[in-house]
């Protein structure tokens, strides 16, 4: 007779939601007249969301194994990287309603009189939204997959949607195109390297459970633990945009619209950091004097490339990518940490870094000529005296990002640092500090060249937003700044919730 | 609610009206600022009155949870050193906007800015001498690098924004350095005595000699940058030319005295072992700045950077009488750093008239200013005089405490050091004959002289440069019981007993 498989639906409601959300914005675009589709997807979209919050608060002190036929861990901290990547989603949502960021059509050839004609008739490409929506559910999956399996199911779930969004922007649409295949073959590559790593695991251990693995560990050749650690390691990093698998960030950075990039670049770090963490936390813990050197290495050499390189940027959303490399440099010292400060650490350096980013992005989308938006810094000069509030805004982002005490960024570097110093790793609080120093140049370059420098021409200006868009940037500084002066509101959740199950 | 915490808060409030008032009514501005600064100055007046001599431990206590997870809290309490270097600031800052009216004017961004700038930057000031927790002090000492960034860049001259930049990476980079010591500190005292940062337990730890040296370079290197010592100096003329005058005096009278008050706080209290490994080199820095700083001094043809390589000259006898480790020489070192903060304000001020009137900042330009505008060229002699510690003025007392605290442990720097004050006398004699006397050069034949704003703006500094050298015994009464009880603590005694006074 067969038994009924334990799926504990309560426990995957939270993704079970976003993806009839993702499912029914699909049905929206076949039946409902292009007139109201903007409209009514981002509604579902946002009700979406709200919906698996509230699921997410209502199952957070539960906890289990065995969901969805024992391939999804529910615990602490996969709740709170749950409800952070949502958090996130619905800021970035109001960031990719404005549509004039995207494509009008995105089958049309650029250049195309089909593009310009789709532009003529204000056509509108509202399929983002359950792309969007797809994204985001992979995202959730992400960091609470209790096997490898599922792990990679999610890891597609959540890039091919990306993929495709990468490639939307409405202007310069081949250089968007450019980076979308960029982005598609070197994930491809990744993902390739990672079922590598996890074929090798499971020859190893006989098991493709995360925590059957670590209880493997010690059973037989270590040859293959190793090289399994290390080609799933590879997978897991090229999303998080560690050096030397972070090329393709600068490119797909640029190149995508920029709501998607803020988006990826908010959301996808928590989704990548959570699995990195559990991985690292759970699977791998016990063979640590295998795996901690090597990503030790890893993680001081990208906080000194992302700074170093950052600092020769022109274009903001490319300096942008490199501070995003820098800071995955900083997160993995959480990693390596390997104790419960280290998760607390992450967890609230994840969700403030992400919000701020998304914050960056969202006035990166602000500032235009007449024909889109100026990514170039030396546009910039003089911002501060066209618009002071827009500046001032960008100018608190940039010193959260620096770790200026009194933002969010310098409570979060404390953090993670004091908890790297304490697993004895002192050479990774050296270089970070370095680092952070020389970080600190580029971001303070930018502030030099809104308010200290006069504008040259009158050509870019900051436009006024959308109430959209203005609640995202509002909500997501006035988050920032109160980070930065009460910390404890999130760090004490940050505390209660840093706990992964085996 | 302690007094001190009010007192530091208020300032903040200022801010808050100043920003209510429309951008448009520039004169009510200056007004309601000057106005929340001096009451701020009577306020910490009271503070003073309040103070009990006799206890040399923390007064004004008061500490509440800040960041649970980190056991940070808002711990405030001060001790005479502390007390001495909030009154400095809270009285300098209204006499700064009083003498320095017009500064706001030319700015990229306008009056309302200028004086929210100020009014955050004095909050941070009382703050970080106020610390007890070291967190907070970390906090203060870096976020008070933001509005002083804004003040150069945005209203000073010359090639501004390269030098706030100068500034804030110099700071910046000493800054990171101390926060890996302060992680570094915190976890040691997680794996003692359980995570605080209270400084009275962090001077508990038992630190091994490797880690306990590391830990106060990053610390010291930090002051170092701050209280600008060679070879860390070189941002301190850029920032100086750069800055408006009264900018200037707020930055080398009371900002790089956070540096030679970090050292006396923290890298000799908490570090006293690796304090007296490293003393002979700090010495040496000292000695080097000293003389260094003259002769720059010498050489110079712009005011403003003459008087920022004669503070580099100051602060390497202050540094020198700190380490000295004698109690002679930290009190002297004390009253350095409140003499050398009202000399400078004199100095850096009447500078800025007189080159608001001349259009210029080279020496050579001035001339025969005395018949010209007598009163102006007196107070820049009094201010001049202060400099180079001529008995009677309040440096003197400090220059002479510490060079004799200083010859009792260490007679060769001492030497070296006296060194000093002869350069002293040639770096401020020549300026003031080339500037005040001589024919009248023509350009200068009218200027006009002080007004009565100006006037009434030096006075106080003039006064209390008179006063302290005649009679600093209110000031060192505050001082002396903190400096011997740091000395003690760190575990030196003085080499010759102290005379009965």
């Amino acid at each position: 007779m067969l038994t009924a498989p334990s799926l504990t639906y309560s426990l995957i409601a939270p993704i079970l939601i976003v993806l009839g959300g993702a499912l029914i914005g699909v049905l929206v675009e076949a039946f409902l007249g292009r007139a109201h589709r903007a409209a009514v997807q981002l509604t579902i979209s946002i009700g979406t969301l709200l919906l698996a919050l509230q699921q997410l608060w209502r199952i957070r002190d539960l906890s289990s194994t065995t969901a969805a036929v024992n391939s999804v861990t529910i615990d602490k901290a996969g709740i709170f990287l749950q409800a952070t990547v949502v958090v996130l989603a619905l800021v970035a949502v109001l960031l990719i309603a404005d549509q004039d960021n995207f494509v009008a059509q995105a089958s049309a050839v650029p250049g195309s009189n089909e593009e310009k004609s789709s532009l003529q008739e204000k056509s509108q490409q509202t399929e983002i939204f359950p792309l969007f929506l797809f994204a985001v559910a992979g995202m959730m999956l992400f960091p609470v997959a209790a096997d490898l399996i599922t792990l990679f199911v999610a890891l597609e779930v959540f890039s091919l949607p990306l993929y495709l969004l990468a490639g939307l922007s409405r202007r310069r649409r081949l250089l968007s195109q450019e980076s979308a295949l960029k982005y598609f073959l070197l994930g491809a590559y990744s993902s390739a390297f990672f079922l590598f790593g996890a074929a090798f695991l499971y020859g190893y251990s006989g098991t493709i459970s995360i925590s059957g693995i670590s209880t493997a560990v010690g059973s037989a050749n270590n040859v293959f633990l190793l090289i399994g650690i290390v080609f799933v390691s590879v997978g897991l990093l090229f999303k998080v945009g560690a050096v030397p698998f972070h090329s393709w960030t600068p490119d797909v950075y640029q190149g995508a619209p920029t709501p998607i990039t803020g988006f990826m670049a908010a959301a996808t770090k928590v989704a990548a950091f959570g699995a990195l963490l559990r991985i690292f936390y759970i699977g791998f813990a016990e063979e640590q004097a295998l795996w901690r050197p090597l990503i030790t290495v890893i993680a001081i050499i990208t906080m000194l490339f992302g700074s170093l390189v950052a600092i020769a940027q022109r274009d903001v959303k490319r300096m942008l990518a490199y501070s995003s490399i820098a800071h995955a440099g900083f997160l993995l010292s959480g990693v390596v940490a390997l104790n419960k400060d280290g998760l607390a650490a992450s967890l609230f350096y994840l969700f403030a870094y992400g919000l701020t980013t998304l914050a960056a992005f969202g006035i990166v989308t602000l500032v235009k000529d007449s024909s889109g938006e100026v990514s170039d810094l030396n546009r910039w000069t003089g911002l501060g005296k066209k618009s002071p509030l827009v500046a001032a805004a960008f100018s608190f982002i940039l010193l959260s990002f620096a770790g200026i005490p009194l933002t969010s960024g310098f409570i979060g570097k404390f953090a993670i640092f004091s908890a790297a110093y304490k697993s004895g790793n002192i050479s990774l609080v050296v270089v970070g500090v370095l680092s952070s120093a020389i970080a600190a140049f580029f971001y303070i370059r930018v502030i030099i060249m809104m308010f200290f420098t006069d504008p040259i021409n009158d050509s870019v200006s900051v436009i006024i937003p959308s109430v959209k868009s203005r609640i995202a940037i509002i909500l997501a500084t006035v988050i920032s700044v109160v980070l930065g002066v009460m910390p404890s509101l999130l760090l004490n959740a940050a505390t209660t919730y840093a706990n992964f199950i085996k | 609610m302690s007094l001190l915490t009010i007192v530091g808060g208020l300032p903040l409030l200022g801010a808050l009206i100043v920003a209510l008032i429309p951008s448009k009514s520039s004169e009510l501005i200056k007004r309601v600022a000057f106005g929340a600064t001096l009451a701020i100055a009577v306020a910490s007046i009271f503070l003073a009155t309040g103070f009990d001599k006799s206890i040399t431990g923390m007064q004004y206590v008061q500490s509440n949870t800040w960041i649970a997870a980190f056991n940070i809290n808002y711990a405030v309490g001060i001790d005479g050193i502390s007390l001495v270097l909030i009154l400095l600031s809270t009285i300098l800052v209204p006499i700064v906007i009083l003498a320095t009216w017009h500064e706001s004017d030319v700015g990229r961004w306008g009056t309302k800015s200028f004086y929210i700038l100020i009014l955050v930057l004095e909050t941070m000031m009382i703050g970080v001498f106020a610390a007890t927790d070291l967190f907070l002090f970390y906090v203060f000492f870096e976020a008070m690098l933001i509005p002083v960034y804004f003040l150069i860049g945005g209203y000073g001259t010359g090639n501004r924004s390269a030098a706030a930049v100068k500034f804030l990476l110099y700071s910046l980079f000493g800054g990171l350095l101390m926060l890996a010591s302060v992680i570094g500190i915190y976890v040691i005292a997680g794996n003692q005595i359980g995570a605080t940062f209270d400084l009275t337990k962090l001077a508990t730890l038992q630190i091994d000699n490797t880690t306990e040296n590391l830990l106060f370079l990053g610390f010291f290197i930090a002051f170092a940058i701050k209280a600008p010592l060679w070879p860390f100096h070189t941002w301190l003329p850029d920032a100086a030319k750069a800055a408006t005058p009264g900018t200037s005096v707020l930055l080398l009278g009371v900002l790089d005295k956070v540096g030679t008050y970090g050292m006396i706080r923290f890298c000799i209290a908490l570090f006293p072992d690796a304090s007296k490994t490293f003393t002979p080199l700090i010495i040496t820095l000292a000695v080097i700045s000293i003389i260094y700083g003259a002769f720059m001094a010498i050489g110079q043809k712009d005011i403003k950077g003459l008087i920022a390589f004669t503070s580099i000259s100051h602060f390497g006898f202050i540094t020198m009488g700190i380490f000295a480790m004698t109690s002679q020489g930290m009190s002297g070192a004390n009253l350095y750093m409140v003499n050398h903060g009202f000399s400078t304000a004199a100095l850096f001020l009447v500078a800025g008239w007189m080159m608001m009137r001349r259009g210029s900042s080279t020496i050579t330009d001035f001339g025969g200013l005395q018949r010209v505008t007598p009163v102006m060229a007196w107070t820049f002699f009094i201010a001049g005089m202060s400099g180079l510690a001529l008995p009677g003025l309040s440096s003197f007392v400090s220059e002479f405490l510490v060079l004799v605290g200083t010859y009792t442990r260490y007679p060769v720097a001492a030497v070296i050091g006296t060194l000093g004050i002869v350069l002293a006398a040639l770096y401020i004699l020549i300026p003031i004959q080339k500037t005040l006397h001589g024919p009248t050069t023509s350009g200068n034949e009218n200027l006009k002289d002080l007004s009565l704003r100006e006037k009434i703006a030096i006075s106080p500094v003039i006064l209390i440069i008179v006063v302290m050298g005649f009679y600093p015994k209110p000031v060192l009464d505050l001082i002396n019981p903190t400096a011997e009880k740091v000395v003690v603590n760190a575990g030196f005694t003085d080499p010759i007993a102290k005379m009965g006074k």
